[in-house]
């Protein structure tokens, strides 16, 4: 058995909380130098290095780089070796989240009830998602999630004769549909398969990879490639206005699923998609 | 090359304006999002006294982030628009004349700036520290208790934004994406 104390959490969550919204992820800064060059549309060229700009003005001047500073989404991979003292685990999530948000003057952004819709004042609750691994670790991810995108995504239960057509009709709709709304040059998250759930969360997980890296499924990957190289013909363009670059990446997690589903759901996400690991 | 406009607008302004022109506004603008309108559109039918004037007025959809000790205005970028739709064209009756956001707008709202002569623009949306930078002042002046979404006046200095639905309602969400499509998709039956 090995023994954490809740307190080293609370204070990886807090750092996480302002790193992510202060500083863009440099593979998202590395994939908007390489659109400028390709981008055909004048207007979607300034776009693009005005988004450099911004991560650098909010490196520098400590802004964040979106004013929606998101709901804060916890991915814990705990060792089923280890044992935690001091605290109640999730209650010490919910204070890092808490002084992360204090500290790092990020917009509080959550209500108490989604029909009464009272602000909680900080940021609270996080959305957690756990699971026991191996191991005497712990790995937490963490990814403020903004809204505008996050609203625009989709789940589909589809017949298993739909196949790679049907997962393809759908994701480009949603991404058509999503439009300007979802901040492009965006990035889009696919689950396939499991259930329900399982395929939303899948989704979720597709997001927290770095954008550029491929599926390691040769068949994944080749379907990556094919849906980002489509969704780039599309037109949408930076910030919706016209251009070919609509989004910087399509990642795709996979699951097993039943023998009559092919779930497959859609997490469009933004040029600030933000994420953070740690490992305990 | 972009175009330098100051507020207060007027309809004589807005009509050299066309859809794409970039523009570079200094001046006075109010923020509202969600809730905020939906109290201004209660108070309009309740027929009180509102807060602030719409008359030629812009209203730029945004909740910043907080400001440290040090700053004007946290993070402010634009929210989506489509949620202020709903809202949108009652305000224009009462004269707003500008809007500030990003994404399309609904074409009952489309149809409602070209019959009022007013305007809609897009500011980049993700571009929050950017935008802060353009912003020279900021001060809470109604519904405080909404925090992040209270009303501010803000007074900004070549605040960059583009023509996204004109006075002819020419709508750029609508248009430009034509111009750089590849491929047509799944056609419509
Ligand atoms: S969708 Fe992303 S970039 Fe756009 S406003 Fe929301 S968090 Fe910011």
């Amino acid at each position: 058995m090995r023994s954490i104390h809740v307190e080293e959490i609370t204070q990886v969550i807090q750092e996480m909380c302002v790193e992510t919204n202060y500083y863009l992820d440099p593979h998202i800064k590395k994939a908007f130098y390489q659109s400028v060059k390709r981008e055909e549309s004048p207007l979607g060229k300034e776009i693009l290095t005005s988004l450099i700009e911004n991560a650098d003005i909010a490196a520098n001047y400590q802004i964040p780089i979106c004013q929606d500073t998101g709901m804060v989404v916890v991915f814990c991979e705990i060792g089923q070796e280890v044992h935690f003292t001091g605290g109640y685990l999730e209650k010490a999530i919910h204070k890092g989240v808490r002084q992360g948000y204090a500290e790092g003057y990020l917009r509080k952004s959550v209500v108490s009830d989604p029909i009464l819709r009272k602000n909680t004042q900080d940021n609270t609750p996080a959305v957690i998602h756990y699971q026991i691994i191996p191991g005497d670790q712990v790995h937490i991810t963490l990814s403020p999630k903004g809204f505008g995108s996050e609203n625009m995504s989709n789940i589909y239960m589809l017949a298993p004769s739909e196949g790679i057509a049907g997962i393809k009709k759908v994701v480009i709709q949603t991404v058509e549909k999503a439009g300007a709304n979802a901040c492009p040059p965006m990035i889009v998250g696919v689950g396939l398969g499991g259930t329900f759930e399982k395929a939303a969360i899948l989704s979720k997980k597709a997001l927290l990879r770095s954008v550029g890296t491929k599926s390691s499924l040769p068949h994944i990957a080749a379907l990556e490639e094919e849906l980002l190289n489509t969704i780039n013909q599309l037109g949408i363009g930076p910030q919706g206005l016209g251009g070919i670059t609509t989004a910087l990446g399509v990642h795709i997690e996979t699951y097993p699923t039943h023998i009559a589903g092919l779930p497959v759901a859609i997490n469009m996400s933004c040029h600030v998609t933000r994420h953070a690991k740690r490992t305990l | 090359m972009p175009v330098y406009l100051e507020t207060p607008l007027t309809k004589e302004k807005l009509k050299t304006l066309q859809v794409g022109d970039q523009v570079l506004l200094s001046g006075t603008i109010y923020t509202a999002r969600d809730a905020a309108h939906k109290r201004l559109v209660t108070q309009i039918k309740n027929k009180e006294t509102l807060p602030i004037s719409l008359t030629n007025e812009i209203i730029y959809y945004m909740g910043p982030s907080p400001a440290r000790p040090n700053q004007v205005i946290g993070s402010a970028g634009p929210t989506t628009s489509y949620r202020m739709d709903a809202y949108t064209p009652l305000l224009l009756e009462q004269g707003l004349l500008g809007m500030i956001g990003k994404g399309k707008r609904s074409e009952a709202v489309r149809m409602s700036i070209q019959k009022h002569q007013s305007i809609y623009f897009a500011a980049i949306g993700g571009a929050g520290a950017l935008l802060s930078h353009r912003i020279k002042s900021a001060e809470m002046i109604a519904y405080k208790d909404l925090a992040t979404e209270a009303i501010r006046k803000l007074v900004v200095e070549d605040f960059p934004i583009i023509v996204a639905i004109d006075i002819k309602g020419n709508d750029i969400y609508r248009d430009s994406k034509k111009k750089y499509r590849k491929l047509e998709l799944f056609s419509k039956k």
